[in-house]
């Protein structure tokens, strides 16, 4: 048996060694991506082997110390070490990243994509070790190299494709978005180190920091990872993102990339002392915008990767929502918000990792096969590939909460908890948070209206358009990750019982409460009968369905156009489009989405041809981010001056500066 | 240490500065700063000469590989490469300073005034305020940087970093005691690296221009 520690700095090193083999041989090469899917997987595999192993060791108490080596900066050094909470997003780094390495395998073939599958590899396994590194990591110094290698890495796989002007446009505004959440957590960072004198991740206690101090360290902790997560309204770079990425890429961003925004947050949170009420509440709040508004704008839009971006904004806002009523418990002393929350939370971020990440992929099937994003040019996919099919039904119905899907059972604790805050005897109340709970409904209706545009104008009915090619159901390589991931989506689901209380310890520790094993037994008793609920519910599913199976493979039937009411012409071009399923919800929003749209107007019996055309704008970008860095970068135009394109004037300002320091110091 | 003895070498230094601020040919320059460099060469044993012990201290063949490495490597394997690559780009041999020659010439003797006046004042050990050694080197940096600032050809930019490095030799030369050989070696590699990239780069810019200059860098500029 090997030592876990060892286990997970093996695969630390073989994910960010993966892609440099390939370096050696020839751009089109067939060998090379074999060659670092395989050490892909092995880093994946042992990895998640040093997790579990890791998780329960540190179970006992003990953090497990991984690697430490002192660096040249004063009271620093690179520190790895694994408690629970690092446990638990390993897990999840390493299986995404694996399977997103597998998928890639067909998915960005080298003879298809000469130019930039090498570097795509290299970049994969580097974000896969510096997404390992920021959850491992012991001290901030550590933390901010892994996050500084995250954001870098994750840039150029955004901007795989960058002879793409809008591949570039989307990886630069992530860069400068993502710059501007690490220059907010180096402010943080630096600011705990003056407050305690060492970089540790080490809480905090409140004769260290006074309140205030305390709020601008959370003040700064939510601006930078929020801007890492896509919590609204810092989500503005995340759809654009996401959709650029190649498939593979966007899984591993929407399913982990983003959640280390979520780490980070919950990291900082468990360091500060003694949350006041609005902390909570500002969370929440933020959790409440971003489920409902996110789900509105994913409603609307008419490119099936920047629908499912838009539906990673709702679900993490979900997750902030349950952090948010677990800093609620903590300020209140009250064990079962934070169980109910923080459990919630937490288990939404693996389960949203599972189906988003099984989304991006299987939409990726589709658009490999169709070489389209538009959901109205698709149609009719399910019959031509049954597996993507089945896959994204998977996802869709786990990403809308639906039982017996594992997205079910982390919101039905959220919903849990948030009914809890209505006061129940023995509890103190605060029904001012209740206000999540409609939102959370409303926002899980428009998820559903959202996915049955998704699968229905995409899977169902028949083609839209003429395709180039007869799409078909890729190979294994990339058939094999759909599976896997609707495999475990479908397991954790009924699982939550036995997997929900393991996280107990993870809450308690970063609540800084004790409590009653009783208590915690109580509040997340009611996952086991639901357990054998949703086994049951999975049972009669599977039932119907080889029932139906067994009926049309023995009874005869005949093929038939839908009955058009009569109409004897129909045509592919009658069905719904996303656009029209949609519209109606979405005018219903109009007022805070903005919907941009040109309609003929039809005024004579016999018209001309003519055309629709509608458009959701990205608000927080176009009327915010934009116009203000169009004003600065106006006024900032004279530091231009200082850009001559000469070598001897660069030279002159070294000299000036050096005049500068020696005159100064 | 025996300074006194270098005081000669150190005033031919200083007017090579000034002949190379003055002088408008390339070739003229390379020269010059080769000459720097065998002075340079020269000069270092000098300085580990202690007059209570004689010779015998100076003689070791360390020493003498190091100053003969050098000589070689200042006085002929760097000027050697510069008109080599002054010969293959076919560049005018007249140079088109930013700033003109008696103009410059004025700077640097108004320069090597300053640092006079300045490296009196620095708060040196007793033993080396009387000697010309560290207003020669400050002279020298300086005008290193002049050239570097106000000449146009990329030439004269790696002849400029050649002056700046001479002039951090002669610096380094108080420190002899103090500095181990292997610092002088690494600084000496490092501008020969430096020198060997240029020519290289400015092989290449050759090659894609009409005629290489810094100039060209401002066709970069936003």
């Amino acid at each position: 048996m090997f030592e876990s520690d060892r286990l997970l700095l093996s695969a630390l090193i073989l994910a960010s060694i993966s892609g440099i083999p390939g370096l050696f041989f020839n751009r089109r090469s067939l060998v090379a991506p074999w060659i670092a899917a395989m050490l892909m997987v092995t880093s994946g595999t042992v990895g998640l082997i040093g997790a579990v192993q890791c998780a329960a060791q540190c179970a006992s108490g003990s953090d497990v110390m991984l690697v430490e080596y002192p660096l040249p900066l004063p009271d620093a050094s690179f520190a790895l070490s694994v408690d629970p909470l690092s446990a638990f997003f390993l897990a999840a780094i390493f299986l995404v990243s694996t399977l997103g390495s597998l998928y890639g395998l067909e998915y960005w073939k080298p003879t298809e994509h000469p130019d930039n599958a090498r570097k795509l590899r290299l970049f994969y396994g580097l974000l896969t070790a510096c997404l390992a590194i920021v959850v491992l990591a012991k001290n901030s110094v550590t933390f901010l190299f892994g996050w500084e290698g995250m954001a870098v890495s994750a840039f150029f796989l955004v901007a795989t494709e960058d002879d793409r002007n809008d591949v570039r446009d989307a990886g630069w505004m992530y860069l400068a978005a993502s710059h501007a959440g690490t220059l907010a957590l180096f402010t943080m960072f630096a600011l705990m180190y003056g407050a305690t004198g060492h970089f540790d991740f080490l809480p905090l206690t409140s004769d260290q920091i006074s309140p205030a101090f305390a709020s601008t360290l959370f003040l700064l902790a939510l601006g930078g990872f929020g801007l890492k997560a896509g919590l609204m309204p810092l989500h503005f770079w995340l759809p654009g993102a996401h959709a650029m990425a190649p498939s593979h890429v966007s899984a591993i961003m929407s399913g982990v990339l983003i959640k280390m925004g979520i780490y980070g947050l919950v990291r900082m949170t468990g360091l500060l002392p003694d949350p006041p009420l609005w902390w909570g509440s500002l969370v929440l709040a933020l959790g409440t915008v971003s489920a409902v508004f996110g789900m509105v704008l994913a409603l609307s839009q008419h490119d099936l990767k920047r629908l499912l971006a838009y539906s990673s904004i709702e679900n993490i806002g979900i997750v902030a929502i349950g952090l948010g009523l677990a800093l609620l418990g903590r300020s209140l002393h009250n064990p079962v918000w934070v169980i109910l929350g923080l459990s919630g939370a937490l288990l939404h971020v693996w389960n949203h990792c599972l189906f988003k990440s099984l989304l991006f992929l299987a939409a990726g099937t589709v658009i490999h096969a169709t070489h389209t994003r538009k959901i109205d040019e698709l149609g009719g996919m399910a019959k031509p590939m049954p597996w993507t099919a089945a896959a994204f039904l998977v996802g869709a119905s786990s990403a809308c909460g639906l039982p017996p899907f594992n997205g079910f059972v982390s919101e039905f604790l959220i919903y849990l908890g948030l009914f809890h805050t209505l006061g129940l005897p023995g509890e103190p109340a605060l029904p001012a948070a209740a206000f999540a709970i409609p939102a959370l409904a409303l926002s899980g209706a428009a998820a559903i209206a959202c996915f049955v545009k998704a699968y229905g104008i995409v899977f169902l009915g028949v083609p839209r358009k003429p395709l180039a090619h007869r799409p078909h159901d890729p190979h294994w390589p990339m058939r094999l990750p759909l599976v896997v991931l609707s495999v475990i989506a479908i397991s954790l689901g009924i699982l939550t019982a036995s997997v929900a209380p393991r996280l107990n310890g993870i809450c308690a520790k970063w609540s800084g409460l004790s409590w009653d094993a009783s208590i915690a037994a109580s509040t997340l008793g009611p996952l086991v009968p639901l357990g054998w609920a949703l086994i049951g519910l999975l049972g009669s599913l599977l039932f119907v369905f080889c029932w139906l199976r067994w009926k049309i493979s023995t009874h005869p039937y005949a093929e038939h156009d839908t009955w058009g009411c009569g109409y004897l012409a129909p045509t592919p071009r009658l069905q719904y489009t996303g656009t029209s399923l949609t519209q109606f919800l979405v005018s219903l929003f109009g007022w805070s989405i903005q919907p941009v749209e040109i309609r003929p107007r039809i005024r004579e019996l016999f018209p001309v041809q003519a055309a629709y055309w509608s458009e959701v704008p990205e608000i927080v970008l176009d009327r915010v981010v934009s116009p203000v860095f169009d004003a600065l970068a106006r006024r900032l135009l004279w530091f231009r001056l200082i850009q001559q394109g000469s070598v001897q004037i660069y030279l002159l300002y070294i000299v000036a500066m050096l005049v500068v320091l020696f005159t100064v110091f | 240490m025996n300074l006194s003895l270098i005081d000669p070498f150190l005033v031919v230094l200083l007017m090579l500065n000034f002949i190379q601020l003055g002088v408008g040919r390339l070739p003229t320059i390379i020269m010059m700063v080769a000459l720097q460099g065998v002075i340079l060469g020269v000069i270092f044993p000098f300085t580990h000469h202690d007059a209570s012990a004689g010779w015998e201290g100076v003689i070791s063949i360390r020493l003498l590989a190091l100053a003969a490495a050098m000589i070689v490597m200042k006085g002929w394997l760097m000027p050697r490469m510069l008109y080599y690559a002054f010969k293959e780009s076919q560049m005018r041999g007249q140079i088109d300073p930013y700033l003109g020659l008696t103009a410059s010439l004025l700077l640097g003797a108004l320069g090597t005034g300053v640092m006079m006046a300045f490296s009196s004042r620095l708060p040196l050990r007793e033993e080396h305020a009387s000697h010309l050694l560290v207003p020669a080197a400050l002279s020298t940096v300086f005008t290193g940087l002049l050239i570097l600032t106000t000449r146009r050809e990329p030439l004269t930019q790696v002849a400029g970093y050649l002056v700046l490095e001479n002039g951090i030799v002669i610096f380094g030369l108080l420190l002899v005691e103090a500095m181990p050989f292997l610092v002088e070696v690494g600084v000496l590699l490092d501008v020969f690296v430096g020198v060997f990239v240029m020519g290289i780069i400015l092989q290449q810019v050759d090659r894609h221009l009409p005629s290489p200059g810094s100039d060209h860098l401002r066709t970069l500029k936003e």
